[in-house]
C-alpha cells in the first residue's frame, strides 16, 4: 500500500486504511452483485423487470431493503439460548472478512501477504459452518436445527473437493502464497509464448468446475439449497432470524460468494494480472508498474463479476439436489475426479 | 502479524509492544474461556468455549510466524474436528439450557491434576527457554535466500521425517477403513 503513494505510514495508518479498506473490499462488490443478479438478472430470466420504483431503474432498492431489515423489531424466541443465536450472524461474518484478507488486489494492494494464502482461506472458509451450526441449535426450533445439522454434513462434503481442486493449482504454481500464483500465471508460457500469461483457466479446467460446484455447494445455494430447502423447512437454519441478525446472514452469504469468486479469479484466471503483452504495451515495467495496484482492482472486479454471474446463472436454472443425490455428487464423483486431476497434474509437472 | 512487521525493518522496536498487548489479551480470553469451558452447565457451550481456546492457539501461532501452522490449526480443528464435534452433540443430545449430570464429585481431583500439568509444563517449558527472545523474522537464519517456512516444513517432512510420515499415513489409513468396517450394516 504505502510504496503506491511513496509515502511511508506508520503500522497502526495502514491497519486502519486495511480495515476501511475491507469493509469496502467485501459490501460494495456485495451490495453490487445483488441488484446486478439476485434483483435484475434473475428478473429477467423469469420474463419480468425487477425492481423499478427506488432510484433510476431500481438501484437504490438494496438500500431501502437494508433501511427495511434495519428497522424491524428485533426477536429472539423464548426458548433459545440468547447468547449463541446473537453470536451466530457475526461468526459467519468474521469467516467472510478472514477470507478476503488474502486476496490479491495489485502488486502491492493486498491485506496480509501470508506465505500459506490459499491454504488459510481454504482453512477460514470451514469457519462459517460453526456460525451455521450455531444459528440452527440456538433457535430451539426443530426446522433450525435440521437445516443447520444438514449444513454441516453439506459443507464438510463439500470442502474436500473444494480443497482437493485448489491443489492441482498449487502443485501447477509451485507454491501456496496467493501473489505467488498470480505471478506463476503472469510469467508463464503456452508452448514457449508468453504473450497470453498461462492462466490456470487452461490447464487446469477440472479443477475449476469442481471449484465451483464445490462453492455453489458451500454457499448453500441452489441446486445445492437442501439445508434451507423452504418447502420443508421454512428457511433452514435462519428460520427465526429476522431484522438486522436476518440481514447479517444475507451479506455474509453474498460477500462470501463474491470472495470464493475472488479466490478463483486469482487461482484460475490470473489474479490481478492482464495479458502480458498489453501490459508490456502500456508500461515498460510491465506489471510491476505501480499503476497495476490502481488497474488490479478493477480487473478483479471484472473477472468476479463473470465468475459471479456463472454462480447466479446456476443457481436460478437448476433445481435442486435430492440430500443422497447431493452427498453422492461429493463423495462418488467430485472427488474421485479431484483426486485424479492431482495425480495426472503432478505427472505433466514432471514431465514438462 | 509478525512476519509482516519484519518487512519494515524500521518500525519493528518502537512497535513491538503492538503485538505483546495483543497476546496477552488474546492469553487472558483463551484462559477465560478455558475455565469456562470445563465449568459450563451445557455441552455445546463447553464445545463452543473450547473453539475460543483452539483459535486463540491459532492466532498465537501467527503471533509466532508460524502461518502453515495457524492454517492448519483452522482447517483441522476448527473447520473439521469441531464442527464434527458439534454436529454430533447436535445430532444426538443437545439440550438447551442447563444439564445436571455435567458434574461430578471428582473436580478437585481434576483440579489437582490440573495445577499439577500446569506447574511441570512452565517449569520445563521456562527451564528450556526462559531467557530466550524471538527474532523478528521467524525464517531460520542458515536457510537458502528466499526460502520460506512452509518450505522448509515441507522439506523436512519429506526428508528427515519421511517414515515418520509414511508411518502416520498408514495409521490414519487403517482409521479410515476400521471407521468404514464399524460402519457398515452388513
Amino acid at each position: 500500500m504505502s510504496a503506491v503513494f511513496a509515502v511511508e505510514f506508520a503500522f497502526w495508518q495502514s491497519t486502519i486504511f486495511k480495515l476501511l479498506l475491507a469493509f469496502v473490499a467485501v459490501l460494495i462488490p456485495a451490495g453490487g452483485t445483488v441488484y446486478m443478479y439476485l434483483f435484475k438478472m434473475v428478473s429477467f430470466m423469469q420474463s419480468r423487470l425487477g425492481p423499478m420504483e427506488a432510484g433510476p431503474y431500481g438501484s437504490m432498492q438494496l438500500l431501502a431493503e437494508v433501511g427495511k431489515w434495519a428497522q424491524k423489531e428485533d426477536i429472539v424466541p423464548t426458548n433459545a439460548d440468547r447468547r449463541v443465536f446473537v453470536a451466530a450472524p457475526y461468526v459467519v461474518l468474521i469467516s467472510t472478512f478472514l477470507l478476503v484478507l488474502v486476496v490479491p488486489f495489485g502488486p502491492d494492494a493486498m491485506f496480509v501477504n501470508f506465505d500459506t494464502g490459499i491454504f488459510f482461506a481454504l482453512g477460514v472458509s470451514s469457519v462459517s459452518v460453526i456460525g451455521i451450526l450455531m444459528a440452527g441449535w440456538a433457535s430451539a426450533s426443530k426446522y433450525s436445527l435440521i437445516g443447520g445439522l444438514r449444513a454441516a454434513g453439506q459443507l464438510i462434503a463439500y470442502e474436500l473437493p473444494l480443497v482437493l481442486a485448489v491443489v492441482g493449482v498449487v502443485v501447477q504454481a509451485g507454491t501456496l502464497n496467493m501473489q505467488g500464483i498470480v505471478r506463476a500465471q503472469i510469467d508463464g508460457e503456452i508452448f514457449g509464448f508468453g504473450g497470453l500469461g498461462n492462466p490456470y483457466f487452461f490447464t487446469q479446467f477440472i479443477g475449476l468446475f469442481i471449484f465451483l460446484v464445490a462453492v455453489q455447494a458451500e454457499l448453500a445455494q441452489s441446486p445445492f439449497d437442501m439445508p434451507i430447502a423452504e418447502s420443508e423447512l421454512v428457511s433452514g437454519y435462519m428460520t427465526e432470524y429476522s431484522g438486522f441478525r436476518f440481514l447479517l446472514f444475507f451479506i455474509g452469504e453474498f460477500a462470501t460468494a463474491n470472495i470464493f469468486a475472488f479466490l478463483a479469479a486469482t487461482l484460475f484466471l490470473g489474479g490481478w494480472g492482464i495479458p502480458p503483452f498489453i501490459a508490456d504495451l502500456m508500461f515498460e515495467a510491465g506489471h510491476d508498474h505501480w499503476a497495476f495496484n490502481l488497474i488490479g482492482p478493477a480487473v478483479m472486479l471484472t473477472k468476479m463479476l463473470l465468475i459471479t454471474f456463472v454462480i447466479y446463472w446456476v443457481r436460478f436454472t437448476y433445481p435442486r439436489f435430492r440430500e443422497d443425490q447431493l452427498q453422492t455428487f461429493a463423495w462418488k464423483f467430485l472427488i474421485p475426479l479431484a483426486l485424479v486431476n492431482i495425480a495426472v497434474t503432478g505427472v505433466l509437472k514432471v514431465v514438462f | 502479524m509478525m512476519a509482516l512487521l519484519a518487512q519494515q525493518t524500521e518500525a519493528v522496536i518502537e512497535t513491538a509492544w503492538i503485538p505483546n498487548a495483543f497476546f496477552f489479551v488474546i492469553a487472558a480470553v483463551m484462559v477465560l474461556a478455558a475455565l469456562k469451558m470445563v465449568s459450563t452447565k451445557n455441552v455445546v457451550h463447553a464445545a463452543l468455549y473450547l473453539l475460543i481456546v483452539l483459535s486463540g492457539v491459532a492466532a498465537v501461532y501467527i503471533f509466532l510466524g508460524a502461518e502453515f501452522a495457524a492454517a492448519t490449526q483452522i482447517l483441522v480443528y476448527l473447520g473439521a474436528i469441531m464442527v464434527l464435534l458439534l454436529f454430533g452433540v447436535m445430532l444426538t443430545r443437545a439440550k438447551l439450557g442447563a444439564e445436571t449430570d455435567l458434574d461430578h464429585d471428582q473436580r478437585w481431583i481434576g483440579a489437582l491434576v490440573g495445577a499439577s500439568l500446569l506447574a511441570v509444563m512452565s517449569y520445563s517449558l521456562w527451564d528450556a527457554f526462559g531467557g530466550d527472545k524471538l527474532p523478528a523474522d521467524p525464517t531460520p537464519q542458515d536457510a537458502p535466500t528466499g526460502v520460506k517456512n512452509t518450505q522448509l516444513v515441507a522439506d523436512e517432512i519429506f526428508s528427515t521425517y519421511l517414515v515418520s510420515f509414511e508411518v502416520l499415513s498408514v495409521l490414519l489409513l487403517a482409521a479410515l477403513i476400521g471407521a468404514v468396517v464399524v460402519a457398515r450394516r452388513d
